[in-house]
C-alpha cells in the first residue's frame, strides 16, 4: 500500500538536535550563497554575457539534494541548485567557466549559466525547457537497472511552476510505472517568473498530487535546514532501499529576482512576511549561534574559506581562453555524418 | 522466400537485440503479444523478455528516458505510433536529443523510428512526413529509407551510428514493398543511391516517392526519355555530390517529396543544385510536393493531395520541353 501524502499541517517539525550533517549542509550553503553574490556582483559590472539565475533562500533544500547522493546516482538540479550540485562534486571553477564563457568549462562557452552538467559523472546538463529533465533522470535509471547496477538512485528538481508543464507530468508518471527510485524535489517559492501561486494550480496542496502518481509524498519547510536534511534525506534512504518514488515538496520564498535582470517588484510586502519567506542560511547561521555549535572564530574561518574558494574559480575562470570563431562547428560526433549545409 | 518492408524492419530489430545487449525497444503496445499497431515488433517481447517494454501514452516522456538511458549506455530504439505524434516529443527530441552533444560533448545514441506517410483513408494525423522537422535542427541524423534492403541495413546503421537517429519508415511501403532476401551489407548512411540511370532529367526523392518516381521513369521511357532517379537514403546529411554528378549528366532537376511544401527536403535540394551547380541546369529546377493544406481522409482527396506518379509525369514532362 502507497502511504498517503502528508498534509501542510503535518510538516515535519525541527527536532531539538540539528540533523547529523547540519554543519556541513551549512558550509556549502555558505559556499554557494557566496559564489552566487560574486556572480550577481560581476552580472552588475557587465563581466557576465547573459543571465545570472540565483538560489538565494533555496539553498537548504538544494544542500540537501545533493549531499545524499553518492558515485552512482543520477543528479538532475535546476536554476536554484548551486549548492546542491556543489555538495554533489561539481567543481566550483566550472560553475565559474560557465558563467564566464571558457573554452575549459564542461560547456566551453556553447552554454551558459545553469545550463550545465557533467552527464558521465551522473550530473545532467538541463535544457531551459522546464520539466523535460524527469524523464531523462528515469532513463538513466533504467539504464543503470539494465546494466545490473545496485544501490543507485536519481534525483530530479523542480520548481513548482515546472511541475505544471505536461513534460513533468509524463515524466512523474513513467517513473512510477517503471518504479525506479526517483526522488523528485520540488520547491514551491511562491513564484514562478512573476506569476504567484493562485495562478499557477488550483490544488490544495501540490504534496497531494503523489498519491495520484503512485508516489509516495512528504512537505517540507524549505527555510529550515534540518527539516530539510532529515526530509529529504530520509526520502533518498527509502527510494534506495526500493520503496515507491517520492515527491517531496518544499515551501520558500525566492529571495530575489527571476534573475539578476529582474527586480522582483511583484512580490508583495505581505508575502515577505510569511514564515516560509525566512532566509534559510540566516536562520542556520542562528541555530548555530544559538545552539553554540561552532565558536565565533571557526564560523569566521568558514566564511574566509568561502570567499577564497569563491575568487580562486573566479580567478582561474577568467584568465582562461574565451572560444572563437575556429570552433569545430559538429553538432553530432559521427564527423563523416555532418551535414554540408552551408 | 519473400520479405516485406516490415518485416524487414522487425528482423533489423530481431537481430540487434539479439547482438547487443544494449538495445532495448520502447513505445506504446509494441510489448506483450501484441508487437506494435503495425507488428513491427511482433513476437520480440516474447524472444527478448524484458527489453521490449509497453509505455504509456507520453511521447514526450519516451524521448526523455531514451535520452537518459542512452547517456549512461544504452541503445534505445523508441517506436512512435505514428510519426505524426512525435510532434509530442519534439522538445525532447530537437532541444535535448539534438544539442546534447553539442553542449556537453556527450553524444546521444537513440534511434526513433517514425511510422511516416500517407496510407488511404488515413486522415490529417495519421499520415504525416516529418523528415524536413527533423532535418532542419542541428543534431540529428534523418533517414528516410525507401527499399526493404534500406530499410534492414539502415536500421541497424541508425543503432549504431553515436548519435541521435530519426528513422522516418513510410507506412505506404509497409506491405507493398517486398524483397527476395536480406542484405548482408548495405550502402552508408549519408550516400545516396541512384536508383535508375538516365540522362534527360534527374528526380531527386526519398521515401516511397521512390517507387513513384520509377513509376514516372517507366512511363516516360516509353516515350523515349530516360530519367535518372536518386534516391537520397538520408535527407539529413544530405548527399549534394551524387545529385550534383546526377544534376550534371542530365541538366534537369525534379526534387519529389511527399511532405508540405513550404520549404523542406525538396526546396533545400533545389537551393544547394542552384547554389552549388547553376552552371549545370539546363533549365529552371522544379518540385512536386504535396498540398500545403493538411493530408485528407478520403481516397479521391488524398491520391491527389500526395504527389503522385501523374502528377509527377506532368512536372517531368513540362520540364522535358524546356
Ligand atoms: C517549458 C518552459 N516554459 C517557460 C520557461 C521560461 N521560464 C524559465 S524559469 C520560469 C519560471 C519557473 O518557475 P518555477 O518552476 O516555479 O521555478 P523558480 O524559477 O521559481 O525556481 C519560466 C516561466 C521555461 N524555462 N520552460
Amino acid at each position: 500500500m502507497l502511504q498517503t501524502a502528508q498534509r501542510s499541517s503535518e510538516t515535519i517539525k525541527t527536532k531539538a538536535v540539528p540533523h547529523e550533517r547540519f554543519l556541513e549542509a551549512f558550509r556549502w550553503m555558505l559556499l554557494a550563497r557566496t559564489f552566487e553574490e560574486k556572480l550577481v556582483s560581476l552580472y552588475r559590472g557587465g563581466l557576465i554575457t547573459g543571465g545570472v539565475y540565483i538560489g538565494k533562500g533555496q539553498e537548504a533544500v538544494s544542500v540537501a539534494c545533493g549531499l545524499f547522493l553518492q558515485k552512482g546516482d543520477i543528479f538532475a538540479p535546476l536554476i536554484r541548485d548551486q549548492a546542491g550540485r556543489s555538495a554533489f562534486g561539481e567543481p566550483l571553477v566550472d560553475v565559474a567557466r560557465t558563467y564566464l564563457g571558457s573554452r575549459q568549462g564542461p560547456m566551453r562557452g556553447r552554454d551558459g549559466n545553469i545550463h550545465r552538467g557533467l552527464p558521465r559523472q551522473g550530473q545532467l546538463a538541463m535544457i531551459s525547457h522546464l520539466g523535460a529533465m524527469v524523464s531523462v533522470t528515469v532513463g538513466a535509471l533504467m539504464a543503470k537497472r539494465f546494466k545490473g547496477e545496485k544501490n543507485f538512485i536519481g534525483l530530479s528538481c523542480i520548481g513548482e511552476g515546472g511541475m505544471q508543464t505536461g513534460s513533468f507530468h509524463e515524466g512523474m508518471n513513467l517513473a512510477a510505472v517503471e518504479q525506479v527510485p526517483l526522488v523528485i524535489v520540488a520547491t514551491n517559492n511562491h513564484y514562478a517568473y512573476s506569476t504567484p501561486n493562485e495562478r499557477e494550480f488550483a490544488c490544495a496542496e501540490l504534496v497531494d498530487r503523489a498519491k495520484g502518481y503512485g508516489f509516495e509524498g512528504y512537505n517540507l519547510d524549505g527555510t529550515d535546514l534540518s527539516a530539510c536534511l532529515d526530509v529529504i534525506g530520509s526520502a533518498v534512504k527509502r527510494a534506495r532501499a526500493g520503496r515507491p518514488p517520492q515527491l517531496l515538496v518544499a515551501s520558500t520564498l525566492r529571495l530575489s529576482g527571476h534573475g539578476e535582470h529582474d527586480d522582483a517588484s511583484y512580490v508583495t510586502d505581505e508575502i515577505k512576511r510569511e514564515p516560509f519567506a525566512q532566509d534559510c542560511l540566516k536562520r542556520a547561521d542562528k541555530l548555530i549561534v544559538d545552539l553554540n555549535l561552532v565558536d565565533a572564530k571557526r564560523l569566521q574561518g568558514w566564511r574566509d574559506d568561502a570567499a577564497a574558494q569563491v575568487d580562486q574559480a573566479i580567478t582561474t575562470a577568467q584568465k582562461e581562453a574565451a572560444p572563437d570563431a575556429n570552433e569545430d562547428w559538429c553538432a553530432i560526433s559521427t564527423r563523416a555524418l555532418v551535414d554540408q549545409a552551408q | 522466400m519473400s520479405i516485406t518492408y516490415l518485416e524487414a524492419i522487425r528482423e533489423a530489430q530481431a537481430k540487434l537485440l539479439r547482438d547487443d545487449e544494449r538495445v532495448f525497444i520502447y513505445g506504446q503496445d509494441v510489448g506483450g503479444t501484441f508487437g506494435g499497431a503495425f507488428k513491427a515488433t511482433k513476437g520480440l517481447a516474447r524472444e527478448f523478455p524484458g527489453r521490449v517494454l509497453n509505455t504509456p501514452i507520453s511521447e514526450d516522456a519516451i524521448v526523455g528516458t531514451a535520452i537518459g538511458a542512452a547517456l549512461h549506455g544504452m541503445r534505445p530504439i523508441v517506436e512512435m505510433q505514428f510519426a505524426d505524434f512525435s510532434s509530442l516529443a519534439l522538445n525532447q527530441i530537437l532541444n535535448n536529443a539534438g544539442t546534447h552533444y553539442w553542449r556537453t560533448n556527450v553524444p546521444v545514441p537513440i534511434t526513433i523510428r517514425l511510422p511516416s506517410g500517407g496510407t488511404k483513408g488515413s486522415g490529417p494525423f495519421h499520415s504525416q512526413s516529418m523528415e524536413s522537422i527533423y532535418a532542419h535542427y542541428p543534431g540529428l541524423i534523418v533517414m528516410t529509407p525507401a527499399t526493404v534492403e534500406d530499410a534492414y541495413t539502415m536500421l541497424i546503421e541508425a543503432v549504431a551510428i553515436d548519435d541521435p537517429v530519426v528513422y522516418c519508415e513510410h507506412k505506404y511501403l509497409y506491405y507493398h514493398l517486398k524483397a527476395d532476401k536480406l542484405p548482408t551489407e548495405g550502402l552508408p548512411a549519408g550516400k545516396a543511391r541512384i536508383a535508375r540511370e538516365g540522362r534527360d532529367l534527374t528526380i531527386v526523392t526519398y521515401s516511397a516517392m521512390v517507387q513513384e518516381a520509377l513509376a514516372v521513369a517507366e512511363e516516360l521511357a516509353s516515350d523515349g526519355f530516360e530519367i535518372e532517379v536518386v534516391d537520397l537514403r538520408t535527407v539529413k546529411p544530405l548527399d549534394t555530390d551524387t545529385v550534383l554528378a546526377s544534376v550534371a549528366r542530365t541538366g534537369r532537376l525534379l526534387c519529389v517529396g511527399e511532405s508540405f511544401p513550404w520549404g523542406g527536403a525538396t526546396a533545400e535540394v533545389i537551393a544547394r543544385v542552384t547554389s552549388e551547380g547553376f552552371h549545370l541546369l539546363d533549365a529552371p529546377p522544379q518540385r512536386v510536393n504535396a498540398k500545403d493544406t493538411p493530408i485528407p481522409y478520403h481516397p479521391n482527396l488524398w491520391s491527389v493531395h500526395r504527389p503522385n506518379a501523374k502528377s509527377i509525369a506532368a512536372k517531368a514532362r513540362n520540364l522535358l520541353r524546356e
